[in-house]
C-alpha cells in the first residue's frame, strides 16, 4: 500500500469531500494561498476558488459563529482554528451556540459543522502555541471530539466528520503532520466513536490518543523485548469515548495505564479512568495510573518542554512499576 | 522636534540593534541553534524605536508576537533577551517564555504575546490603573493590522474612550496578517477610521521615518498626560522577512518587497543625519561596528548559558 503523511491524508480528505459535496467549504485564517499554518489545505484554494476556501480576518469568535450560521442554513462548513490555544477566543460560540442549539431548539435542526484545529507540544513554541485543551471540550455535551494519531485514521475520520450531522471538533497534532503511514488509494471511512487496538498484548493496557499513541507503541516495542506484553488502545474519539473496547481489554489484562499529553488535573485521563472504574472495577488488579502532562503552562525552554509531557522512558518505567 | 547628536546616536543605535538582532536570530534558526518560531521585526524598527523614545522609563508598553523590537527599544538587555529566545536560564523570563513572551516588568514592558490582540486588554487595564492611581504615566499599546479585526480591539477602544484612559494605541500596519493582506481582510482599508466609532482621535504616520513617528507619538503622549484620553496611530510599515521561517511569501511580490527595502528606516535616518550634519559616515559605521560586537556578545552569552534546571518546571506557577 502507498505511504503518505498525516498532512497529505488530511488534505485528501478535504479534497475528496469538497469534490463529493458542493455544500462543503473551508473557512479560516491563512488557509487559501498560504495553505494553512501547517499546510493542510495546500492547493485547495487553487482548485476550488475563493468561494469554497475562504480566508477570514483574525476573528476566531466570528469564525465559529458564522460557520454555525452557515451550517444551520444549508451548508457544511469546515472551519479552521489555527492553534487550539486560540479556542478560548471562540469558546462562547462553541459552547453556548454550536453545542447547544440543536438540543435547545428541541432537535429541530442539525449542525453539520467541523472545526479543525491543532494542538500539542514539541516545537518549543511556548505557552500560547503548545497546549492540549481537549479536556475542556469533552465537558461540552452536544459536540464530538476527534483526535486521530495516524494518517489512515486522520483521513477516514475527517471524511466521517464532514459527513456527520453533528458539530465536531477535530484536533490534529502539530508533531504528527510529517509522520507517514499506509493509506489506501480507494475511498474508506473510519467511524467516529470507535477506538482502535493499535497493538495487542496481555499484561497491561495502555489507553491513549493522538501523539501519545506513537510514544506508547514505541514503549510497547521496547517492553516486548523485556518480555512484557502491552496492549495499546487508541481512543481516536474522546467524545464519546468507546468504553466498550477499553473494558474488553481491561478484562484481559486487568491493568490500565492512561497516557495523555494534557495537564493531569481535570484532564482527559480522569474521565477515562472513571469510566473504567464504573464499568470494569472488578476486573482491575491494580489502581489505574496516569502518565500525563505536568500541571503547568508549557515552558519555552526545550529541556523543560520535554519534561512537561510524557516520554517513552516514563511510559516504560510506569509499566514496569505496575507489573512489579 | 529638536534632534541632538546624542539622541541621533541613540535612535540609530537602537534601530541597528534590532536589525542585527533579528538577522542573527534568522541565522540561529537556520543553524537550529534557536528552536521553534520567531516573528522578526526587521524593517519595522522605526516604529518601536521612534515611539518608545518619547516616553519615560516608568511608562508602560504592551507588545506583540513580533516583540523583539519593542523589548529592545524599551531598554531591554540584549543578552537576557537573546538567552530567553534560546530558552536559557539566564533569559529575561528564565527561559520559560521564549520569543513570543518576552517581558521585562522592571522596565515597563508588560510583555509580548502569543495571542494576536492579547496585549490590548493588558494595555487598557494598565491605563485604567494609571488613572485610578492618579499617576502621570502613559501606555503605548502595540499591535498589528490583523489584530484590529479581533473583538478585543473594539471592546478595549470603547472602554478606553469612555473612561479617557491614557493609552496610545499604535497599529503597526505592515500590510499583511500572515498571508492575508489588509485589502483582503478589512472592510475599511484606512485603519485609522476604526477609531472614529469610538470618538478616538487617530492618524496615519510614515512608519519608516523614525522622526515622524516621534513627532506624532509625542503629540498624543502629551494629549494623554494632560488627561484627554486615548489616541490611535497607524504606523505604515513593512516586515522584511516572511511571517515565520518557513514562509515562502507567495502572497506578496518581490517588487513590493524591493519597494519597501528602498524605504529602509535605518538608511533613511542615517542619510538624514548626514544631510543635517549631525552624524558623518564614519560615525555611522562606528555605531554599526559597536552594535555588531554587542550582538556577538549577546549570542555568545546566550549560547554559553545553561538551560534551566528540571526543578524549574514547577516554580513560578503560584506565589
Ligand atoms: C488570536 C490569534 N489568532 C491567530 C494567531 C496566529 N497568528 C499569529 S501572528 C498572525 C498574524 C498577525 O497579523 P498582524 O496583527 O497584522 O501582525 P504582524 O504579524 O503582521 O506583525 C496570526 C494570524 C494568533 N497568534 N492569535
Ligand atoms: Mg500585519
Amino acid at each position: 500500500m502507498r505511504t503518505i503523511t498525516y498532512r497529505q491524508a488530511l488534505n485528501e480528505a478535504l479534497d475528496e469531500e469538497m469534490a463529493r459535496d458542493p455544500r462543503v467549504f473551508l473557512f479560516g485564517e491563512d488557509i487559501a494561498i498560504y495553505g494553512g499554518a501547517y499546510g493542510v489545505t495546500a492547493g485547495l484554494w487553487q482548485k476550488y476558488g475563493d468561494e469554497r476556501v475562504i480566508d477570514t480576518p483574525i476573528s476566531e469568535n466570528a469564525i465559529v459563529g458564522t460557520a454555525l450560521g452557515a451550517a444551520l442554513t444549508g451548508l457544511r462548513p469546515v472551519a479552521e482554528i489555527m492553534y487550539i490555544d486560540f479556542i478560548g477566543l471562540c469558546m462562547d460560540q462553541l459552547n453556548n451556540q454550536v453545542a447547544k442549539i440543536r438540543y435547545m431548539f428541541g432537535g429541530k435542526c442539525t449542525v453539520p459543522l467541523v472545526i479543525r484545529t491543532e494542538g500539542g507540544a514539541g516545537r518549543t513554541l511556548g505557552a500560547h502555541h503548545s497546549q492540549s485543551l481537549e479536556s475542556w471540550l469533552i465537558h461540552i455535551p452536544g459536540i464530538k471530539v476527534v483526535m486521530p494519531s495516524t494518517p489512515y485514521d486522520a483521513k477516514g475520520l475527517l471524511k466521517s466528520s464532514i459527513r456527520d450531522d453533528n458539530p465536531i471538533v477535530f484536533i490534529e497534532h502539530k508533531m504528527l503532520y510529517n509522520t507517514k503511514g499506509e493509506v489506501p488509494e480507494e475511498e474508506y471511512l473510519v467511524p467516529i466513536g470507535v477506538a482502535d487496538v493499535k497493538k495487542e498484548g496481555k499484561d497491561v493496557t495502555i489507553v491513549t490518543y493522538s501523539r501519545m499513541v506513537l510514544f506508547s507503541l514505541e514503549a510497547a516495542k521496547i517492553l516486548e523485548k523485556e518480555g512484557i506484553s502491552v496492549e495499546v488502545i487508541d481512543l481516536r474519539t474522546l467524545l464519546p469515548i468507546d468504553i466498550e473496547t477499553v473494558v474488553k481489554s481491561v478484562k484481559k489484562t486487568n491493568r490500565v495505564i492512561i497516557v495523555e499529553e494534557d495537564c493531569k488535573t481535570g484532564g482527559t485521563g480522569a474521565e477515562i479512568g472513571m469510566q473504567i472504574i464504573e464499568n470494569a472495577f472488578d476486573y482491575l488488579d491494580a489502581p489505574i495510573v496516569r502518565v500525563a502532562g505536568a500541571d503547568v503552562p508549557m515552558p519555552k525552554s526545550p529541556v523543560l518542554e520535554k519534561l512537561a509531557i510524557p516520554d517513552v522512558e516514563r511510559i516504560c518505567k510506569t509499566v514496569k512499576e505496575m507489573l512489579k | 522636534m529638536e534632534i541632538t547628536k546624542e539622541l541621533a546616536i541613540k535612535l540609530l543605535k537602537q534601530m541597528m540593534e534590532i536589525r542585527q538582532f533579528e538577522d542573527m536570530i534568522m541565522e540561529l534558526l537556520a543553524k537550529n541553534i534557536a528552536e521553534g518560531g520567531s516573528h522578526l521585526y526587521a524593517g519595522m524598527e522605526a516604529v518601536a524605536v521612534g515611539a518608545i523614545s518619547v516616553i519615560n522609563p516608568d511608562d508602560y508598553i504592551t507588545s506583540t508576537h513580533r516583540g523583539h523590537g519593542h523589548a529592545i527599544a524599551k531598554d531591554g538587555d540584549l543578552k537576557a533577551l537573546m538567552a530567553e529566545i534560546l530558552g536559557k536560564k539566564t533569559g529575561v523570563c528564565k527561559g520559560k517564555g521564549g520569543s513570543l513572551h518576552l517581558a521585562d516588568l522592571s522596565k515597563g514592558n508588560l510583555g509580548a504575546n502569543g495571542i494576536v490582540g492579547g496585549g490590548l486588554g493588558i494595555a487598557t487595564g494598565a491605563g485604567l490603573s494609571i488613572k485610578l492611581q492618579k499617576q502621570n504615566k502613559v501606555v503605548l499599546c502595540f499591535f498589528g493590522d490583523g489584530a484590529t479585526n479581533n473583538g478585543i480591539f473594539f471592546e478595549c477602544l470603547n472602554m478606553a474612550s469612555l473612561w479617557k484612559l491614557p493609552v496610545i494605541y499604535i497599529c503597526e500596519n505592515n500590510k499583511y496578517a500572515m498571508s492575508v493582506s489588509v485589502e483582503r481582510s478589512h472592510a475599511v482599508k484606512d485603519i485609522t477610521k476604526k477609531a472614529l466609532a469610538f470618538d478616538i482621535p487617530s492618524e496615519n504616520v510614515d512608519g519608516q521615518d523614525v522622526l515622524a513617528v516621534r513627532e506624532v507619538v509625542s503629540k498624543w503622549v502629551n494629549h494623554a498626560r494632560e488627561g484627554n484620553g486615548p489616541s490611535f496611530i497607524v504606523a505604515n510599515t513593512y516586515r522584511y522577512y516572511g511571517h515565520s521561517r518557513s514562509d515562502p511569501r507567495v502572497y506578496r511580490t518581490r517588487e513590493e518587497e524591493k519597494f519597501w527595502r528602498e524605504r529602509d528606516p535605518i538608511i533613511i535616518f542615517g542619510n538624514k543625519m548626514k544631510e543635517m550634519g549631525i552624524l558623518n559616515e564614519e560615525e555611522i559605521n562606528q555605531i554599526e561596528e559597536e552594535v555588531k560586537k554587542e550582538i556577538e556578545e549577546a549570542v555568545d552569552f546566550a549560547i554559553k548559558s545553561p538551560y534551566p534546571e528540571p526543578e524549574e518546571l514547577y516554580t513560578d506557577l503560584y506565589v
